[in-house]
């Protein structure tokens, strides 16, 4: 038995009024005007006049052992500097995120296709290309292990590496299923493919070797402090002459949890002298991050006649690849919310994470939850159908609420008012029939393939649980400095965090907290880096909460220096203090900070902890394992042309609680890309995967969702604070992605009459040809 | 940047184009580049040169002689739609499918027939409509009619030293319909599609497939199907099973294989079905043009 959780205390109190620019304003984010008009530097801008071009050759083959290599003709070509193999690593020959199994340079063999397998820098790019091309390595090629649930149950399965196959099992066991007393029984297996982060901007940065024999890296990131971590071993150095600096990320999503370019650049660096850039081309960054781990669901669910559950049964396979990457966490997310956001006293769950050859998988929006919300959810709507009911009343007779109790035994000690939500979804108003004079409002859009033939309309809900923040035990802190002192005469803040700024509006959002906290209206966000303590990552929905959190806390240690100094100025003890448009406010008198910091600089540094987790009991899955819990509930209206099997998304409708809305503007583009997201795994996006070998490394045939096929949202936000996050919060980013995937795909079934347990969805699975 | 070509050339007019391509027959040919800059990219092909003709006035603009359109290589898409719709409504639909505004505004007809690719937009319509391609080298000009000019995936009868000046397409006499099946809603490749132009005067008419086959086909049965089976003088509504038909004997037509954006046999379905819809509204319009408007219920 995990201890219970210690009681919250005293919820931090909630501005009544929102200061300009404030917490709850849509404060205009510094980078947008740059990002919209093509001026934002990203890290494939890097520059530095005298640097050299690294490229990377990779492995062409899923599974081979490396006879030998010859680098001779490719040292040969004029104007290449170095060419370096894993012989050339001084330091620990493999890094990773959770296991370091996975070598800097590929070592006497390739465990999946586009493994790094040596470097090459010269002084241009294409010099460095046709190099690479020169490198002769002999392989003999072996039969590639790409059956994840052969490699999951089957003992006879050669191993992808020593240890063997299973990277995790995880059981839940609660109550006894095969005794739950199910009137009504519904099983289902589904798949879910491999999908890709897709973000725009590709592995970049630039390392510069320093004259202390270490080296500064610019690079494009999730977590500058993983990966000092993970890339000072590999260069020998001690982490302190490994310095990264955050550069600009065009997206992340997950997929840039695990290191990609950055110890490559550093090598070359370092043995060239010189700075050394590294850019993947689209191509090469198919190869050149984890995905999300397509899974095969397995599912039986028991229930009341009435349509109440009584047990869940579930085998989850994960095909985590390659490497370990971050699958026991993926597996911890699928294992402890497989059941979804139900209540249900008997529940069974195994879930495996597994080595292949398959490209290795990790991170990605939704992390574990994604995959066993479209199989929960799916049966959920088998089980509504069994026993005759609505499918949102399904899901009401079952919800958690405040004080329900999860598979795992913990409970849900936060707001959780999932009957609202599902209830508000189902009270919005059906979208009119499509505007058939328009052939864009039509399943194939301008494609002109109906004018209203064989189009069926179709409406379905999908409702998940994602935990956020760290799990499991984790010790996840962030940390911030913050600095008040007077500029040109006038208050003002400088927030320095090492937290990545990956899109969401983090920097943003630092300001708006500081701006809050104290009261001023000038607030600067020093760029990110290893100079300040680690901020974690940029994942799980965690940053506005840890992040926002320490930026908070390094406020308040300021705001009582502030007091201090006044009183000390003042010559009295102040009662109740706030810090309001650059005054300080008590007693019924205000005084400007200008007089009070005059000469003075205050400056604090605070690292903020969530409150303590606990790792999951190994067999029976039971533990107060996760922070916080997050909902949304979608209903999705399509049109289904059933004849082509073309789909048009009519409409998407979200519900969500987010305990506290920061910034109105960035909460709706986090609700609608994690809902686009969704659509595209529901309906278009895979990474095809065939023997090993990736099919469509290119985004000509990896289809993301495009403005035509993602519809206007209806949203409606909710704020039940939870008394243990700051400001009540709660993480935004991931839920939309769970809940939009399920009801895209049941809105299809509605309207197509199919069971559709596959996903994306394809255009033969709803024709049948 | 991913391929520096060694040459970089860029003709002024179209004498120059043509000396330029006799002296490097191997030189890649550059239009909008929504081909060229997209396999460079992939980094297969290196030519030794690339030859822009975005500079030659001649290739930007087309020009109308009787029932003729002569649309100039370079003649973006964009400009197709706005300027083109009545008289190419075919082409005019399949430009529509192309890609995203940005690749409308730069991608042409002459450049997708360069890379003569299976899945091209504008094949089926040309290939519907009987166009020829007017090619041309320092040693003179010659026509090629469509359904000579695809010779395999990506091959074309056009010979080393010649390029492409113009596409000479009949002005539609009839209605014409193009659809496209892709697994998005806008800029996608297509997985089928199929162009259908009916020309009453010559009792006929043509089709084209595209993305079903190592070339762009026609369907010469389902033409002669529809040809003894319409009754053009005194249009009665579609018969259901004449649809029907026409759709099985385009599929029949086509020769698709299993690739990463869709199975043959959904090709074939797909193709069925393209056709069946695209006859019914071809037709429709033909009644309602025969009969004079508002006495043909067509559009459900």
């Amino acid at each position: 038995m995990t201890p219970p959780m210690t009681p919250p205390v005293a919820p931090s109190r909630v501005e009544s009024r929102t200061v300009p620019g404030g917490v709850g304003d849509s404060a205009a984010r510094p980078d947008g005007v740059l990002k919209v008009t093509g001026e934002f530097a990203y890290s494939s801008d890097l520059w530095a006049d005298d640097m050299l071009w690294g490229v990377t050759l990779r492995a062409p083959h899923p599974r081979a052992l490396i006879k030998s290599i010859d680098l001779g003709p490719a040292l040969a070509v004029p104007g290449v500097h170095a060419v370096l193999t894993h012989e050339d690593v001084p330091g620990e020959k493999h890094y990773g995120l959770d296991r370091r199994d996975q070598p800097v340079l590929a070592v006497d063999q390739v465990r999946y296709q586009g493994e790094p397998v040596a470097l090459v820098a010269a002084d241009h790019p294409e010099t460095a290309r046709r190099a690479r091309d020169r490198i002769r390595v002999e392989y003999e090629v072996l039969e590639p292990v790409t059956d994840a649930r052969r490699a999951a149950l089957d003992p006879g399965c050669p191993k992808v590496h020593e240890s063997g196959n299973v990277v995790r099992h995880q059981p839940i066991r609660r109550g006894d299923p095969e005794t739950s007393g199910a009137e009504v029984v519904v099983t289902g297996e589904y798949e879910v493919g491999m999908q890709d982060q897709a973000f725009l901007g590709p592995e970049s940065g630039l390392a510069v070797p320093a004259e202390d024999g270490g080296v500064d890296l610019f690079v494009a990131t999730q977590w500058l402090h993983v990966d000092q971590e993970q890339i000072a071993p590999c260069l020998g150095l001690p982490p302190e002459k490994v310095r990264l600096t955050l550069a600009g990320v065009g997206g992340a999503f997950g997929a840039r949890e695990d290191l990609s370019m950055q110890v490559h650049a550093c090598l070359l660096a370092l043995r060239t002298g010189r700075p050394v850039k590294i850019v993947y081309g689209r191509e090469e960054s198919f190869f050149g991050h984890v995905h999300r781990h397509p899974a095969t669901l397995r599912y039986e669910h028991g229930a009341t006649r009435d349509g109440r559950l009584v047990h869940v049964k579930a085998e989850i396979v994960l095909d985590g690849g390659a490497y370990a990457s971050s699958t026991t966490a993926v597996v911890g997310n699928a294992a402890s919310l497989g059941a979804g956001p139900y209540e249900v006293p008997n529940v069974a769950i195994d879930a495996y994470g597994v080595y292949t050859n398959n490209p290795p998988c990790g991170a990605m929006r939704g992390f574990g939850a994604v995959q066993a919300c479209f199989a929960y959810e799916s049966q959920m709507d088998r089980l509504a159908q069994a026993c005759g009911l609505d499918p949102v009343e399904i899901r009401v007779r079952n919800a958690l609420s405040e004080g329900s109790t999860l598979a795992t035994g913990q409970v849900v000690d936060m707001p959780a008012p999932l009957t609202d939500l599902l209830e508000r979804a189902r009270a919005f108003p059906a979208p009119p029939p499509p505007d058939r004079s328009d052939a864009r409002n039509l399943p194939g859009g301008v494609a002109n393939t109906t004018r209203g033939e064989g189009v069926v309309r179709g409406v379905g809900y999908g409702i998940g649980i994602k935990n956020i923040c760290y799990s499991e035990g984790f010790d996840d802190f962030s940390t911030a400095r913050v600095r008040l002192e007077l500029v040109g005469g006038e208050p003002a803040a400088l927030v320095h965090t090492a937290a990545a700024e990956v899109g969401q509006g983090l920097v943003t959002l630092q300001a708006q907290i500081a701006r809050t906290e104290l009261g001023v209206a000038r607030v600067t966000v020093a760029p990110a880096d290893t100079a300040v303590g680690s901020a974690g990552s940029s994942s799980a929905s965690r940053q506005s909460y840890m992040t926002g959190g320490a930026v908070k806390a390094a406020c308040a240690a300021v705001r009582e220096q502030v007091v201090k100094l006044a009183e000390a100025r003042l010559g009295r003890t102040l009662g109740e203090v706030t810090l309001r448009d650059g005054e300080l406010r008590a007693d019924g008198v205000a005084v400007p900070l200008a007089e009070i910091l005059a000469g003075e600089a205050v400056e604090e540094t605070r690292e903020y902890r969530h409150r303590r987790t606990f790792p999951l009991d190994p067999v029976t899955g039971q533990g107060n394992s996760h922070v916080q819990f997050a909902f949304c509930v979608h209903r999705a209206v399509v049109d289904v042309d059933v004849e082509l099997g073309l789909v048009k998304v009519v409409e998407l409708a979200a519900v969500q609680d987010v305990g506290k809305i920061l910034n109105p503007v960035s909460l709706a583009g986090q609700i609608h890309g994690g809902t686009a997201q969704g659509l595209g795994l529901a309906l278009m996006e895979e990474v095809q995967v065939s023997g090993g070998e990736i099919r469509n490394p290119s985004f000509t045939d990896y289809l993301i969702p495009t403005i035509l096929d993602m519809p206007p949202m209806r949203l409606e936000i909710l704020e039940h604070p939870d008394p243990f996050a700051p400001y009540g919060l709660r993480g935004a980013g991931e839920p939309p992605t769970l809940s939009s995937t399920p009801a895209i795909v049941a809105a299809v079934r509605d309207a197509a009459g199919l069971p559709l347990t596959r996903i994306p969805i394809r255009p033969e699975h709803i024709t049948g040809t | 940047m991913r391929t520096d070509p060694a040459v970089f050339l860029r003709p002024a007019t179209w004498a120059e184009a043509l000396a330029a391509k006799a002296e490097h027959p191997a030189a890649r040919p550059i239009m909008g580049g929504t081909d060229v800059m997209v396999e460079l990219n992939f980094d297969r092909p290196r030519p030794p040169a690339l030859l822009d003709l975005t500079a030659i006035p001649e290739l930007a603009g087309w020009e109308r002689t009787g029932g003729l359109i002569r649309l100039g290589a370079g003649v973006p898409y964009t400009r197709i739609i706005t300027e083109l719709g009545d008289a190419l409504p075919g082409l005019a639909g399949a430009a529509r499918t192309v890609g995203s505004p940005q690749i409308r505004n730069r991608g042409t007809v002459g450049g997708n027939l360069g890379s003569a690719s299976p899945a091209g937009d504008a094949h089926p319509p040309l290939l519907a409509t009987g166009a020829a391609v007017e090619v041309a080298s320092a040693r003179g000009t010659r026509e090629i009619p469509i359904g000579d000019f695809f010779t395999g995936p990506k091959r074309s009868a056009l010979l080393p030293d010649e390029l492409i000046r113009a596409v000479r397409v009949p002005a539609a006499a009839g209605p014409q319909q193009f659809a496209k099946v892709g697994t998005r809603n806008a800029m996608v490749i297509a997985v089928c599609s199929f162009a259908l132009a009916l020309r009453p005067a010559d009792r006929a008419a043509g089709t084209g497939i595209g993305s079903a086959g190592p070339v762009p086909l026609q369907a010469p049965e389902a033409e002669e199907f529809l040809a003894g089976e319409l009754d053009w003088t005194s249009p009665e509504a579609l018969d259901e099973r004449v649809a029907r038909r026409f759709g099985e004997l385009v599929a029949a037509a086509a020769r698709p294989i299993d690739d990463v954006r869709g199975h043959a046999a959904y090709r074939r379905h797909a193709l069925a079905v393209l056709a069946r819809r695209t006859l019914t509204w071809a037709w429709d319009d033909y009644r309602r043009e025969t009969a004079g408007a508002g006495d043909v219920d067509g559009q459900r």
